[in-house]
Parts: structure tokens; sequence; C-alpha cells
């Protein structure tokens, strides 16, 4: 078990829980950060910091601090390891 | 008939409203509700208007955008929601429609980038995902202009009919528990008007505002508390996560029926190879400097430079011509010298300025159009984290070195009213370029060697003040969450012309309008207070006027900094009107209106330490009025529109003080 900042670039996860409250938990969830989705850690800002990950056929940033609320199971990177799936 | 246009935001919607309705548009104002939306009548059909609503992922009440709406579609019960999503993204796009479908109002949906997905082999079943979401469903391109006639014929249609949508996902055992949920809640929900479906997700979500509407009693709450922990049960999460859990699964069914095989298309492939070098580690920041100096080169110097004095040069002439015609009439001299000294220096000066605000706006709204401003938002967020704002504040501060009206306007993108204020705030003290004659006079007398050092100590002291009130603001007033930066990086896509265009416009209008209004009445109140004395006569020399009493009563607050004359209190007065006032209105007062003879005049007049002083101040203090007008329209508010100019004066008083002091123990 890891968090979603934990990942190093090209890897993927699946998401198994989402933690935090209110308006930011709401806000991720809103944005398809729901369980059993798979995400990929696409890249890393200049200053290490925010992440882009693909999740859903779709890049989103976030930042590191609010990666650790989303609880991932690694798992293997899908062939197509730039687009990442469903 | 009005028509709703919704969607996510970067899906094209704007580009489809200004399709839609071309310049026929209008900021709409809509009793009840605190919306500042675009409404706009469709070309060719005279009794039809479409209102853009913001782009927003979806309709919990967490934004200003998605409160607004969700307020718009529920009070104002438009005839038809038009759903425009992105058919490159529909999974994402689709958890808003299965929102909207909530709301019991026709509606259709416009599968945008058509085009796109052609031309990438994908092919989205459109009949079979207008079965499943029991709407009409048309394919468009927005930007080409392609199936918009389609689309409009299927609105109407389902509005004439109203024609509400039939959604035919097939329902899991969660959906049963909603369907009880529904049940439950059914009587409440129609007490208040709302829809039925909506009112239950909202309950479920823990909506503060709809709890509070439907006014549930002790009996109705048990039994959704119960159904709540049955869907807890059942999906093995909590009830919020179940949602939006449940809505994604759905969308999977959906999409798995709609799309099979999604090759990425071409534009996504593409903006990879952009993203890796934009992006970029080490190469990031460079490019990101080289294309705003870029920018700022050609407004503000190759092309922006020569059509604002070519336009200098218009309004000179027709000043002439007009002073020739009012000397021909012989109209009363107070008269005359109000409209050629007051109100044509005063609103020319700054109408000139219009060539480069227009200049500048088109290659920033290509930026944003394009999605690039995305990743500079996206490059910038660690070092604005610091000052508890998200890198989407950074743009607006780096226009604030052109100018601070645009820079103003630009808040706008951002989504908390904190981050907005604090920005505004913030802006004012990244150097604009009104301020730069100032540095050069004083240069040229203070410092004729190395001017250029001169020059780059204010700019850094600019950013560095900024910085520490950053800091400051950041643990008192603004203390709190910075909203969460969670943001959506768009596929780079090529801006259209129209939507440029119509930018632009927009942007021109706001600055002229207001040119012949707020600069208009201020042009003419610094005019009076220099020709009239207490007894309202005209004066002829600076010295009797009411603007050097004025300027005498204020002058002594400025002793400590160095500075108090009243010559150099005026000049700071009339520089509310707009910075470059302060070197004309010196030249008035010390050299008889001869700039090119003021530096050896100011050398006479001020101290080495107190002409440092009086430029950091000139650097620091509340923007001009034009600029503070448009801090008020952003806040919606003139009380802390004032108290975002008095903070700004008392950062410039304090950090003078602090020079002028502290040199003056140095021996300087």
């Amino acid at each position: 078990m890891m968090t979603l900042d934990e990942l190093k670039i090209h890897e993927c996860g699946m998401i198994t829980q989402v933690l935090g409250t209110g308006a930011l938990r709401q806000r991720l969830l809103d944005m398809g950060l729901t369980p059993h989705t798979q995400v990929l850690l696409k890249r890393i800002a200049p200053f290490g910091d925010p992440i882009t990950i693909v999740l859903r056929g779709y890049e989103l940033t976030i930042r590191k601090e609010d990666g650790k609320n989303i609880i991932i199971a690694p798992i293997e990177a899908p062939r197509d390891s730039k687009g990442a799936g469903k | 008939m009005i028509f709703a246009l919704a969607g996510n935001q970067n899906c094209g919607k704007t580009t489809l409203f200004n399709q839609l309705t071309g310049s026929n548009q209008h900021i709409g104002n809509f009793p009840g509700v605190t919306i500042q939306a675009k409404e706009g009548v469709v070309r060719g059909h005279d009794h039809l208007s479409v209102v853009d609503l913001p782009g927003v992922y979806s309709l919990s009440p967490y934004t200003a955008e998605e409160i607004v709406t969700r307020e718009f579609l529920i009070t104002q019960k438009p005839e038809a929601i038009i759903n425009i999503v992105d058919g490159t993204n529909l999974q994402r796009n689709l958890y808003l429609t299965l929102q909207l479908l909530e709301l019991e109002i026709p509606m259709v949906l416009a599968v945008n980038m058509m085009d796109q997905l052609e031309k990438s082999g994908n092919h989205v079943k459109l009949e079979a995902l207008s079965k499943l979401l029991g709407i009409p469903v048309v394919g468009i391109s927005a930007a080409k202009g392609q199936g918009i006639q389609k689309l409009m014929i299927a609105a109407q249609t389902v509005a004439e009919k109203k024609q509400l949508p039939k959604p035919v996902i097939e329902k899991n055992v969660l959906q049963q528990d909603m369907v009880k949920l529904e049940q439950i809640l059914g009587a409440a929900a129609a007490r208040q008007n709302l829809p039925i479906a909506f009112a239950a997700t909202r309950v479920l979500e823990g909506d503060s505002i709809i709890n509070r509407q439907l006014g549930l009693s002790a009996a109705e709450e048990k039994q959704v508390a119960e159904i709540i922990a049955k869907i807890e049960e059942d999906s093995r999460m909590d009830h919020i996560a179940a949602l939006a859990d449940m809505r994604y699964g759905q969308i999977a069914i959906v999409y798995d029926s709609v799309i099979q095989d999604f090759h990425r298309s071409r534009e996504q492939i593409r903006t990879d190879k952009i993203d890796d070098i934009v992006t970029h580690r080490f190469w990031a920041i460079p490019l990101f400097f080289l294309i705003m100096l870029g920018i700022f080169w050609l407004s503000f110097g190759v092309i922006g430079t020569p059509l604002s004095d070519g336009l200098a040069e218009l309004i000179d002439r027709f000043s002439y011509w007009v002073d020739g015609c009012l000397g021909q009439f012989g109209i009363s001299p107070w008269l005359h010298s109000l409209i050629i000294d007051g109100i044509f220096a005063g609103v020319g000066s700054v109408l000139s300025f219009l060539p480069t605000i227009i200049c500048l706006f088109f290659f920033l709204s290509i930026l944003e159009d394009s999605g690039y401003m995305a990743r500079v938002a996206l490059i910038m967020d660690k070092a604005l984290r610091h000052i508890g704002l998200s890198g989407k504040s950074f743009v607006p501060m780096i226009i604030g070195f052109g100018c601070s009206v645009p820079a103003i306007m630009a808040t706008r993108t951002l989504a908390s009213p904190r981050d907005r204020q604090m920005t505004i705030m913030l802006v004012p003290f990244m150097s604009c370029s009104a301020k730069l004659p100032i540095y050069a006079v004083f240069a040229a007398a203070f410092f004729p060697e190395k001017p250029w050092l001169l020059m780059m100590i204010i700019y850094l002291l600019g950013i560095g003040v900024a910085i520490l009130a950053g800091l400051l603001l950041n643990r008192t007033a603004f203390r709190g969450d910075s909203t969460p930066f969670l943001m959506e990086l768009p596929p780079y896509r090529f801006p259209t012309l129209k939507t440029i265009g119509l930018n632009i416009w927009d942007r021109a209008k706001d600055f002229i309008t207001k040119a012949f209004t707020i600069i208009f009445l201020a042009s003419i109140l610094i005019w009076f207070l220099q020709r009239f004395n207490f007894q309202l006569q005209m004066v002829d020399s600076g010295e009797n006027s009411m603007l050097s009493s004025l300027g005498k009563i204020i002058a002594p607050v400025f002793a400590p900094l160095g500075f108090g004359n009243w010559q150099a209190t005026a000049a700071l007065i009339t520089g509310f009107s707009a910075k470059e006032t302060v070197i004309s209105t010196l030249s008035v007062l010390l050299s008889n209106g001869d700039v090119a003879g003021l530096p050896l005049a100011l050398t006479n007049f001020f101290t080495p330490l107190a002409a440092f002083s009086f430029l950091c101040f000139c650097l620091l203090y509340m923007p001009c009025v034009a600029a503070f007008a448009t801090g008020k329209r952003e806040l919606k508010s003139w009380r802390k529109a004032v108290e975002v100019g008095l903070f700004q004066t008392a950062t410039a008083y304090i950090v003078a003080m602090i020079v002028y002091q502290v040199g003056s123990l140095l021996g300087f």
C-alpha cells in the first residue's frame, strides 16, 4: 500500500481509497479519482511538485500534498504507458 | 426561449457560444441569481437566446462557479440545456452530464471535437449514446462550425415538446437504493419544487444548501440515515465515495457501448511532444521567460509603441484642431482650458495606451486559449505556494509588469475569492510600464552613469515587497486554505480567430468605457484643483492653486520619508490619475513644464536619498485610478477596493520611511 505522491514517473497504480474531507475530497472524487481507477504518473513539475497524472484518458495536475490522500496499490503499467486506460 | 450552455472547462463551450451568437453578446442580469454569465441571441433565430454558464466539472457546491451554475439551472428553469462534452475526453465529461440529467430539464448533448475523433480513427456511436442517456445527441465541431444547425434544431425540438431526459442505463444495487431514497424525499422535494433525483443525490453528498432547503422531518431524516447506512454496506465505501463511484460506474457502461478501442487523438500525441519541452525540468523556466520577454518586447516595443505613438499623434492633432476651433468661437478661457488641458490631456494620454493593451491581450489570449497558461500555473505553483497562493496567480502578476488594469482583470480565472483578492492586492507591486518615465527622469538626474542599475533595483524591490507582503497577508488577514490546486491539463489547441477577436473586443470596450467615464471625471477634477484656488478663481501658476494648498496640508506627512514639500506631494496626488502625471506635474511645478530641464531641477530639490525614497513610494503606493476602478469592479465592493488601496499606500509609506531613515543613519 502506498499513496499517489510516492509513484515514480511512468509507474501505475490502482486507487483503493480516497481520504480527506469536505471540498477537496469531493473534488478529487468528482474529477474521477474514485476507488478502482487506474492512474499513471506522467510528469513531475520542474520544482518537483506538483505532479501530472493520467486517469480516465485525461491529464490532471495535483499537488503531492493532496496526493497523500489517495491510497493506491501499485500495478503493472499498461502497454500504452503514455495513454492509460479507464 | 432561453437555452443554457453547460459543460466542463476546456471542452469548447465558449467557442460554441461564440459560433452561436457572434458578437451579439452581453453580460446578462438574472434576478435572484448572483451570476455574471454571458447571454447572447442566436444568429438567425431572434427568439432564441443562449446563456454561457461557467465551465464546471460537477454540481457540488464547492466553487462559486458550481453554485452559480446550478442556481441558474434550478431557479431560472431554461427551456433546454445544451450540454457540450469533449468527445476525446468523454469519460470525465459525462460525469457532469449525469448530474444534469437529474434536473428534469429538456436537454441535448453536443459531442464536440468530432473532427478530431474522426481524424484519429475513432468512432463514437452517437445513436447508442442517445438511447442510453435518453436525450438527443449531436456530433459537432465547434471550432469549424460543423453540426451547429443540427444542434439548434434538436434543442428547439426538445424545448418545444418539453421532452425530459429518460436515461436507461442498467441499474445496479446502489441505484436501487437511490430509488428508495428518492421515494423518501419525494414529498419534501415536491414542496420545494426541486427535481427528485437531484435532491436525492444532493442529500447523499451531504449538500448543506439543499438539506436546509428541503427541511426534512425527524422521521424522514431517520429513513435517510438508514438508506445511507445500507448504501455504505452495499458498496463497502463511505456514501460520498459510493455516489461518485456509482456515477463513474454508469459512465463506464455507457462509454464501453459507444466507443470501441479508443485511439489517442493527434492532438493528444502532439500535446505530449510539446509538454516534453514546455514542462521540461531544465527548459521549462527559461522557455517561459523567453516567451514572456518576447510578448513584452512585441507589445510594448515593436508593435505596441508605434501604434500607441501614432494614436497619441492623432489625438494630439485632433486636440490641436479643437483648440483652434475653440479659439475661433471665442469660448471663455476656463472652458477652453478645461477641454484642452483637462479632458483632452487626461483622457487622451490614457486612450493612447489602447493599442498596447490590445496587443498585449492578443498574445495573452493566444497563450490562454492554446492551453499554455495551464502549464505556466503548473510550473510556478511550487514557488507561489510559499505565499499561500497557487500557480494560477502567477499569470496576472506577470501581466502586471505591463499594466495593472489587464492584470487585475486576469484574476477572474482564479477560483477562490481569497486568492483573487490577495492577487489583486499584490499585482500593483509589479512595477507597471507607466512608472517607467518616473524612474527614467530620476535616474538621469541622480544616477546618470548607470541608469539601468537603478531600474533593476526598483523592479526587484517591487518583487521583493510583493513576496514579503504575500508572506505577511498569508499569516494574517488571509490565513486559511488556498483552494486545492487540482487542474486539468487540456491538450494544446489552435485558438480560433473568432474567440481571440471577441476577447480583444471585450477588453477594448472595457478600456474605452473606462477612459470616457472614470478617467474623464478624474481628469476634470485634477484640472480643477490645479487651475483654481479656494475662492474658485482661476490661477496662473500652480503655486496658488487648490492642489498646492492641499499639497501643503499633506506634505508634513511625508517629512519622515525625506520629501515633505508640497510639490512632491502634489505630484503624488496627481499620479493617482495616471502614474506618468507624476513627471508632468513635477515638470510644471519645478521647471516650468520643461521635461528636459527637469533632471537638473530635481537635483536641486531632492537629496539623492530622498529621491530614492520618493521612487520607492511611487513604485508601491496605490495604483492609478484605472487600476483602482478595475479592482473595485473585480472585488465587487468599494470597501474592499479602498482597503486594498490603503494597504498598498501604507506599504509604500513604511518601505520609503525605512529606506530614508536607515539611509540617513548610514550617512547617505
